[in-house]
């Protein structure tokens, strides 16, 4: 595996002052793809991006062209909704593309629009992303007065209104049904499945297609030099370029468009264009490869390159694109706890397995790093999270003949329930010893609870913290 | 405290009239009261309820669900410091304990001057830019303790006003639409035959 030269499509704006404009964007050759769409008609566009298989950027990977060829014919009106609510722990990608580039959204999503004949779409922006609402209010008033977004695009005779909303604070609204719920003014919780896919019912129980921005950003691009170019980028099974938010101890964490398949998670970590290496030349000790909802990888997964076929089959996850690296100092028992304390926080509260259970993990982590930790307590959060994701969980990695493929099974409606049981077995089943150095003794080697929070997680040079891991106010 | 001002009323009617169903326009309508009043007040939400034709409950229902509306006044700056993962193995924590220390509250308290409310956070999408904070969701990366003492010291001595508009508002730049560019076929039935593009 090695480095690849492909050249970026998307993140090509991140630099220049302007790509926010009009006027940069069209410099730059934006719009162009908008007109060629247009006189291409829609099924022609959308083979083009079925073509490209452009698997989905949010998190699941569905590809677009397949999943927009789900909506019913001759059922209207149907809508088109863009999940800009980017909230998964590590995930840093969507805003500089809606801040930096938010034409280049705007001419993928009217493309997608036109392919699979909405006439009105939504442009779902998480609530604390200011400077992202700006941007895309900014372009669209220019798009709208520039004759590509509202009546009669381009003189073709068809017509697509895009309306900006926001949200206000809830991660869960990132799942997409409810996204929906939200758009609809209600409370952000998921709906019960069947139908898998909103395009079946969506909003208004009317049929709907929820993309990720990432996603349509990549489609000005597929449609200018068409589907098999996208295709040929990088593997078969994981074609394409696409966004990696790499965060924690590299030496330069940073957003990276990477040539999927092709790349591998250690030329993520190490090459000098992206990662630069570990950060102090320390040893790495965990990585999660795909966002907070991931299970976790070891150094032995670092050869793996970033590819979903790959990835699901050895137990985790390529998710959103985030990757955090974790090196030798880092405590595995605080940063399990840390990451179950945003998802008890952000569950719903609608099924109760998440609910309860999530909360109920939080609480023995918190006692564990206390110092009050419990002989069978890990037996207990192996209980516990084995009523939110019941059944053998997937993990090769320990040679474990109960491996399964992912993603395991649920008794929630949507994830993020058994998103709270990845840290736990993955911590759990690596790293059992630092546990029970926590039971035992009050700390482990990184962390000791006697001595509060000598060292904050992961940060050796860090000051005496005087903050417990309960003191989170 | 308030109900929407008759400028804020007819900013409601536009927005509510971009949605085929109006409901749809709660939560951008409370935004609208969050930046009218800094903060989410009862009657601000019986004034919603009544443009849109719904009980009080059901707005108060959508609004306690969104951690961003405010129920009770904050400070004029909400400083929200984040705690997830790639931000505590990069200092979150410690950037977090300084912002008590320099203002004199626990996360989730409001300075007695009203001027700042601290809140300790999930992941605000900037983990490569570790740690991160945002104050009134503007952001601040790779933040130093320096940093932070610098730019609170600002904000209570009022600079940076053009940087950090008062907590509630969001975008200042809105979507406006001219009445003869909106196609407002989004709600009807079959308005996109297919061939009808020509």
């Amino acid at each position: 595996m090695a480095v690849s030269d492909a050249a970026p499509i998307i993140s090509t704006r991140f630099g220049l002052s302007d790509g926010h404009t009009l006027d940069g964007y069209r410099r730059t050759g934006g719009y162009t793809a908008l007109p060629k769409a247009l006189g291409m008609g829609p099924d022609a566009v959308l083979d083009e991006v079925k073509a490209a298989v452009v698997q989905g950027r949010g998190g699941a990977g569905f590809p677009a062209g397949a999943k927009w060829s789900f909506l019913p014919k001759d059922i209207f009106p149907r809508y088109f909704v863009v999940n800009g609510d980017e909230s998964e722990p590590g995930t840093c990608k969507d805003r500089p593309l809606m801040e930096h580039d938010p034409h280049q959204l705007i001419e993928g999503l009217v493309i997608s629009c036109f392919a699979v004949r909405a006439a009105q779409a939504f442009i779902y922006v998480r609530g604390e992303m200011a400077l992202a609402q700006e941007r895309i209010a900014l372009a669209l008033n220019e798009a709208y007065a520039a004759g590509l977004v509202g009546r009669d695009i381009l003189g073709s005779g068809w017509s697509l209104d895009i309306v900006l909303h926001w949200g206000a604070g809830a991660y869960i609204v990132g799942e997409e049904t409810a996204l929906i719920e939200s758009l609809e003014g209600q409370r952000g919780m998921p709906r019960l499945k069947p139908p898998f896919f909103p395009a079946a019912k969506g909003l208004y129980l009317q049929p709907t297609v929820v993309n990720n921005v990432e996603t349509l950003s990549n489609i000005p691009w597929i449609i200018t030099n068409g589907g098999a170019a996208f295709a040929a980028l990088g593997t078969e099974k994981a074609p394409g370029m696409r966004l990696f938010a790499l965060s924690g101890h590299v030496r330069r964490p940073g957003v990276y468009e990477v040539e999927m398949g092709t790349t591998t998670y250690r030329d993520l970590v190490e090459a000098p264009v992206y990662g630069g290496g570990m950060r102090h030349g320390n040893a790495l000790k965990a990585f999660i490869p795909g966002g907070g909802s991931a299970p976790w990888f070891y150094p032995e997964q670092l050869d793996l390159p970033l590819d979903a076929s790959v990835i699901g089959p050895a137990g985790s996850m390529m998710g959103s694109g985030a990757v955090v690296i974790m090196d030798e100092t880092t405590c595995a028992v605080r940063a399990a706890w840390r990451l179950v304390r945003f998802f008890a926080h952000e569950s719903c509260g609608k099924c109760t397995p998440c609910r309860e259970g999530g909360a109920w993990l939080e609480k023995v982590l918190r006692r564990i790093l206390d110092g009050h930790g419990r002989e069978d307590d890990l037996e207990l959060l192996l209980d516990v999270g084995d009523n939110i994701s019941p059944g053998p969980f997937p993990r090769p990695a320990f040679g474990g003949e109960d491996a399964v493929a992912f993603p395991y099974k649920q008794t929630t409606i949507c994830p993020l329930g058994p998103s709270a049981v990845s840290p736990v077995y993955s911590s759990i089943l690596r790293f059992r010893d630092e546990y029970l150095r926590h039971i035992k003794d009050g700390g482990c080697a990184s962390h000791r609870s006697g001595d509060l929070a000598a060292e904050v997680v992961g940060n050796p040079t860090s000051p005496a913290a005087k903050r417990g891991p309960g003191g989170d106010g | 405290m308030s109900r929407l001002t008759p400028e804020n009323v007819e900013l409601a009617r536009t927005i509510i009239g971009r949605y085929p169903r109006s409901r749809s326009a709660l939560i951008p309508l409370l935004h609208v009261a969050q930046e009218q009043d800094g903060w989410v007040s009862p009657d601000g939400m019986e004034h919603i309820a009544e443009l849109l034709g719904l009980t009080p409950s059901e707005v108060l229902g959508t609004a306690s669900f969104y951690g961003m509306f405010k129920r009770q006044p904050v400070g004029r700056y909400v400083v929200s410091v984040c705690t997830n993962i790639s931000c505590i193995l990069l200092g979150g924590e410690e950037l977090l304990e300084h912002c008590e220390e320099r203002l004199g509250i626990k996360a989730g308290a409001t300075t007695a001057d009203g001027t700042f409310t601290l809140d300790d956070v999930e992941c605000i999408a900037a983990c490569s830019d570790a740690p991160c904070l945002q104050v009134n969701y503007r952001y601040f990366l790779n933040v130093t303790h320096d940093q932070v003492d610098a730019l609170f010291d600002d904000l209570r001595a009022g600079r940076r006003g053009d940087e950090i508009p008062p907590h509630g508002t969001l975008t200042r730049v809105r979507q406006q639409v001219a009445a003869e560019r909106w196609s407002g076929h989004g709600g009807d039935e079959l308005v996109v035959p297919p061939g009808q593009v020509r």
